[in-house]
């Protein structure tokens, strides 16, 4: 049996018309937004199954690019995302593309670029407001964006177990316990998800475990997003 | 176990009894062991949920503003005017203010809003209309209607525990008909009714409510949604006064709750949101999937 909150009921606060096509393409694009770490020059979303279809009917383009600026799903701007991008020189575009059967019909691939660096990231809205991000880069992934008990932090390194083991334990010194730990290789790069109990994992101290952790090369923590 | 946990009507109604508080107190205690926070915090969180239920109503009754494929807009407006011409009306007051506050939450909904999806996006608009309009009515301090909301709350999570609140899973009844089950007991326990008679009102909202499908026109939150949401206060109003004048639902809450599961597991997909069929297959339904670029469905006679 599940143990629901109250707000789970009441709530959330959102901006309309769906749970699903609005509030949920919002924070795949945060996620996305937040796993490139930085805000892209560019951005492409290719829409699969029922977001290609009716994504503009639900305002499901808005909320994506929306997200990927970290407005929040109860942002009123979100309705003027399209003149916040061009505000910000962000380009952005929508394409509809069957991206294969093994994905739920509420998913979206995002593209995001800056000119050095570039990122995939899929997601799919499940209902309700919930997500989950099933694919970064090449990696397969598991990461779920509801307000759940684990805060979880994306570590991508080089295919040594050494690494791993000796950024747990920095971790461990922080004071923060380690509930579950999943990986998925390709290649050389191992991309390990975390998920973390305790107190909730500071930004200086995510940059300061990336800085300093030989055979690193990027951490991005989720909490924020999550519990949001 | 916690101490105020609960998954049933039963298990609730055992809580109240004995602790001799009412649902909506009994939904705090439980929200509060649950998240570690004080009661406290837990009530301020929930004005500030009231908060902006309150702003989507503020701004969806002065609103003229048509959706972006105009089916839907200013009807909220229309209703609230309707205020100032009562003798016109057969509703009373809290009954016209009920139902256009409803169709604000819609209105605000589907021209991207600020809204709170209590339960969900789509049945949104009952609980700030019946609860709302009754705590104008009562001149009600805020914390008669803060009850009702976590009285709403508790009655909702059952529903979501025994059967769902989604209605791509179990169709209208999952979300308008579960609004109308939760804002009958919170308005049964604003006006003072015990535990039992709002379990009563949300029994016999609820029977009112199985099996209706789920048919929004081109998969749209806006035909018929909004509507829906207006006339479920008339229901949630009529059960809470059927409940404090002494009537009793045959069926307990519970039942009723695992029939709606039962309906929504034989419920055909075609009407559990997809807008395949009942009115988004009718020939308006289909003119609006053209507009949106959708394939026409033909409908299955």
């Amino acid at each position: 049996m599940s143990n629901l909150s109250i707000f789970d009921i009441a709530g959330p606060i959102m901006v309309g018309p769906s749970s699903s096509h609005t509030a949920g393409a919002c924070k795949i694009g945060q996620f996305a937004r937040a796993l490139f770490h930085d805000t892209p020059k560019k951005v492409t979303f290719y829409l699969h199954g029922s977001f290609g279809e009716v994504y503009k009917g639900h305002a499901t383009d808005l909320a994506l690019l929306a997200g990927v600026m970290k407005l929040k799903t109860s942002d009123p701007n979100i309705k003027n995302a399209f003149e916040i991008a061009d505000q910000r020189h962000i380009q952005y575009k929508f394409i509809p593309k069957d991206l294969g059967e093994k994905y739920h019909p509420n998913t979206v691939e995002v593209i995001l670029e800056d000119g050095k660096n570039k990122m995939s990231v899929i997601g799919s809205s499940i209902g309700g407001g919930m997500i989950e991000i099933v694919k970064i880069d090449e990696f397969d992934v598991y990461l779920q964006g509801s307000a759940g008990k684990h805060l979880s932090l994306v570590v991508c390194h080089q295919k040594n177990p050494k690494i791993m083991a000796e950024l747990i334990k920095k971790i461990n010194k922080l004071g923060i316990r380690i509930a579950e730990t999943v990986e998925s290789s390709f290649k050389d790069e191992r991309l390990t998800v975390l998920s973390l109990e305790g107190r909730r994992i500071t930004l200086p101290e995510v940059i300061d475990l990336e800085m300093n952790t030989e055979g690193v090369d990027f951490i991005r923590s989720l909490s924020k997003l999550q519990t949001q | 176990m916690n101490q105020f946990e609960f998954h049933t009507t039963e298990e609730m109604l055992a809580l109240c009894h004995k602790h001799k508080l009412s649902i909506g107190e009994v939904a705090k205690r439980y929200e509060s062991e649950r998240s570690g926070k004080s009661v406290s915090a837990v009530r301020n969180k929930m004005k500030q949920t009231r908060d902006v239920m309150y702003e989507a109503v503020r701004k969806g009754i002065h609103s003229t503003q048509k959706s972006k494929m105009g089916m839907v807009g200013g009807d909220a407006h229309k209703m609230h005017l309707a205020l100032k011409k009562m003798p016109e009306m057969m509703g009373n007051k809290v009954t016209v203010r009920a139902m256009s506050y409803a169709m604000a939450v819609g209105e605000q909904n589907a021209s991207m809003g600020r809204i709170v999806a209590f339960p969900t996006a789509g049945g949104a608009g009952v609980i700030p209309g019946v609860l709302f309009s009754s705590a104008e009515h009562f001149k009600a301090g805020k914390r008669k209607l803060l009850n009702g909301m976590f009285c709403s709350s508790a009655v909702g999570l059952i529903i979501a525990e025994g059967a769902t609140l989604s209605a791509a899973k179990g169709g209208c009844q999952a979300e308008v008909g579960a609004g109308v089950a939760m804002a009958a007991a919170g308005l049964t326990e604003m006006r003072g009714g015990t535990p039992d008679q709002c379990f009563h009102a949300s029994a016999m909202a609820l029977k009112s409510y199985l099996g209706l499908a789920c048919d929004p026109l081109g998969g749209l939150v806006e035909v018929p949604c909004i509507k829906r949401n207006s006339l479920g206060c008339m229901v949630a109003i009529g059960a809470s006064d059927m409940a404090i004048a002494g009537v009793k639902s045959f069926i307990p809450f519970d039942e009723v709750v695992l029939a709606m599961r039962n309906i929504a597991k034989i419920m055909s997909p075609k009407i559990r949101e997809t807008a395949l069929g009942g009115l988004a297959v009718t020939k308006t339904g289909n003119m609006i999937k053209q507009k949106l670029g959708m394939k026409i469905t033909p409908m299955d006679l």
